[in-house]
């Protein structure tokens, strides 16, 4: 931290005044000009909490994908398929036996156990082909996709969360201040900021995994050089296996997620396909902590794009994505 | 048509002494009098909706092939390319939407058409060839991505959802261009022309050094070659047979929407380019012509095994799958690895097309 303020002092600065208006944003009261000048506080308290929340949702998928990517050096492009997949599963299981809960671990297994299909019979087929991985999880996507589409039809699926998380909650920030003088607080919907959580504690969790344990230490030498690992003795497919059944379930359990938030449907697997492309594109590929800061970033410009500028929200998550590239090729958290 | 195509793989080298027009192989005569007949065979549906359709996606897929073929590109922002062609053509140009459409004679809107789409593919190719590999095939799916959700959000400029109706070629030579016979030869010509120009630049000084790059790019660099700067002229190359194809496109359904170059459109090409083979620049073609029989006449194939017509999708994406599995050069590998298989000794295991 201090090792980039010394390297960057301009950006350091940058970075504190942005923060610091955003606090004061988010704590203070609003004074008149400012409602006038963009829209009742309210408006941006949701669309930052959405954001932020979204960036969590975003995450989940994310970092299964870079994970996975930074491993094995494969580009999944069926990630969106076992985002949607888990998704399904998570309602059925729902539906079924009347457990929210129940769906997280149900999606977690069996589209980990996909994952596992997916890495025995065809990337360890092919390993070292970019191109034809790529090509095939594409063929791969159009079929399980096709396949979704015959099972469960182009119907919205909601999976409903329990009754002890839906509802409001009030949170402790002030939106507006009554002509009485009272404070009016912000209400955000409770399983939003459940998952929200959730997503940051295995956000941790991961993170812990990776520095601070064996398999961690295994899949960090493996992400540097993977032919020494195997070298030396490590049983480098079983960690692969390992990563890879991890990663699809994350996606899996997104779909859930995904399914309570918004809604489980047809085309919603090349979004989160193509979210996820562009949230490792900007946080750098194969790594956690960018896949975190490039999910927060592209959530919040998705939803302060749709409430400030409406008709253009994806071409500012694309610009985005475009002056990465152009100044930080290989990400912002990138080697 | 498509069991027709691949004798056109058989490429000889041009011979050392005959004069060109000898020197021009078997099959290049044979294809050329049997497309040049087919009007009088085939009916007007099949010659509007297959050969129209398939050299047009052909075309479009055949700056994919070149792409990835020579200069180790796989984009997946042609169909974007050819969708800019095909609004720029919808809005310079005449069309149902007359508030937007400025209604400007052909010859003015065909080349601005083509050089927006070509300038479009050379600021995608600039973006691209900052990465390489597998994350080329990222962002360009990432833009052509952005492309969709733009012009489907954009009303001023790309009329939004609804997209542009009634974009019709112009009556040149008081020809009906969208007529069926007239619609043929008019994608024939562009494809041939599209053909050929890849083969002659593939054996060009700008080819070699493109497929040197795709080899090297490190030793190509040394040898004092502007890796950049080619790889962003074949992005230009490519976007002007996309270009071509956009608009062609276009004037073959009379409309462009967000749809024509969506997501999925994108991912079709690949499936066309990849199924055809990425070797050669035939390859494209038949890829694009099983791909429109199997577009158009899937649906009865599949009702008639029993199963419901929606399953088309299916169909195609097992075909890839396979394909890619078992081929990755596609139709042409498969040709290929018969010929040699054929030609191999059996008695000493040996031979095949190594000469």
């Amino acid at each position: 931290m201090t090792d980039f303020a010394r390297r960057h002092p301009i950006w350091t600065a940058i970075i504190v005044i942005v923060a610091a208006v955003l606090i004061w944003m988010i704590f203070a009261v609003w004074p008149k000009w400012l409602v006038e000048l963009i829209g009742r506080k309210k408006v941006f308290l949701n669309a930052l909490f959405n954001g932020i929340t979204l960036g969590g949702l975003y995450f989940l998928v994310a970092s299964g994908f870079t994970l996975i990517f930074g491993l094995m050096r494969n580009v999944n492009l069926a990630h969106g398929s076992l985002y949607l997949l888990g998704g399904y599963i998570g309602y059925e299981v729902a539906e079924a036996t009347g457990y929210w809960l129940l769906a997280f671990p149900a999606a977690f297994i069996v589209v980990g156990a996909l994952g596992i299909l997916l890495q025995l019979f065809v990337f360890r087929k092919m390993e070292g082909e970019d191109l034809r991985q790529t090509l095939v999880t594409i063929g791969i996507s159009i079929v399980v996709a096709d396949l979704m589409l015959w099972g469960w039809g182009g119907d919205f699926y909601n999976i409903n969360a329990p009754s002890w998380l839906s509802g409001p909650m009030e949170t402790i920030l002030v939106t507006a201040q009554k002509r009485s003088g009272d404070l009016v607080y912000l209400k955000y919907p409770m399983v939003r900021i459940v998952i929200f959580l959730a997503a940051v504690a295995i956000g941790i969790g991961m993170w812990l995994l990776l520095n601070r344990t064996r398999v961690g230490m295994l899949i960090r030498a493996g992400v540097d050089d993977r032919d020494m690992l195997s070298a030396i003795g490590a049983r480098i497919q079983l960690v692969f296996l390992g990563v890879f059944a991890f990663g699809a379930g994350l996606a899996g359990v997104a779909g859930v997620v995904g399914g309570t938030f918004q809604s489980v449907a047809p085309g919603e697997d090349t979004r989160f396909l193509l979210a996820s492309l562009v949230v490792v594109i900007v946080g750098g590929m194969g790594s956690i902590p960018g896949a975190a800061l490039g999910a927060l970033l592209i959530g919040l410009a998705e939803q302060f794009g749709s409430v400030y500028m409406p008709t253009y929200a994806v071409v500012l998550t694309f610009l985005i994505m475009v002056g990465v590239l152009a100044f930080r090729p290989q990400g912002l958290m990138g080697r | 048509m498509a069991v027709v195509d691949p004798t056109e793989t058989r490429v000889a080298t041009p011979g050392e002494s005959r004069s060109w027009l000898e020197s021009i192989p078997a099959a290049y005569w044979i294809v050329g009098v049997i497309l040049l007949i087919t009007p009088a065979i085939a009916s007007d549906f099949i010659l509007f909706q297959i050969f129209g359709w398939g050299f047009i996606l052909g075309l479009i897929a055949l700056g994919l092939m070149f792409l990835g073929g020579y200069g180790g590109m796989v984009s997946l922002a042609q169909m974007s390319i050819a969708g800019m062609g095909g609004y720029m053509v919808a809005i310079f140009g005449p069309s149902a939407i007359e508030t937007i459409s400025l209604g400007w004679p052909w010859y003015v809107a065909i080349p601005i058409a083509l050089i927006i789409a070509m300038i479009f593919g050379t600021l995608i190719g600039w973006l691209s060839v900052r990465t390489e590999g597998i994350y080329t095939i990222m962002i360009t799916l990432a833009i052509s991505a952005a492309f969709f959700y733009f012009t489907r959000q954009n009303y001023v400029i790309f009329n939004g959802f609804s997209g542009f109706n009634g974009v019709l070629p112009p009556q040149l030579f008081g020809v009906d261009w969208r007529a069926s016979t007239p619609f043929y030869y008019l994608t024939l010509f562009w494809a041939a022309a599209g053909y050929f120009t890849v083969l002659y630049i593939s054996r060009a000084p700008f080819g070699l050094a493109l497929q040197g790059v795709r080899d090297n790019p490190r030793r190509m660099s040394a040898l004092g070659f502007n890796v950049t700067a080619h790889r962003v002229a074949a992005y230009t190359f490519a976007a002007l047979l996309a270009g071509i194809g956009g608009i062609l496109l276009t004037w073959q359904s009379a409309q462009i929407s967000p749809g024509t170059a969506g997501i999925s459109a994108a991912i079709d090409v690949l499936v066309i380019a990849v199924i055809g083979g990425l070797r050669h620049p035939i390859g494209p073609f038949i890829g694009a012509f099983i791909y429109a029989i199997l577009e158009i006449f899937a649906k009865d194939a599949l009702v008639a095994v029993g199963l419901s017509g929606d399953r088309f999708q299916l169909l195609i994406g097992l075909g890839f799958l396979i394909i890619v599995f078992w081929s990755p050069d596609g139709i042409l590998g498969l040709w290929d690895k018969l010929r040699a298989s054929r030609n191999r000794d059996p008695l000493t295991d040996r031979g095949g097309d190594a000469p």
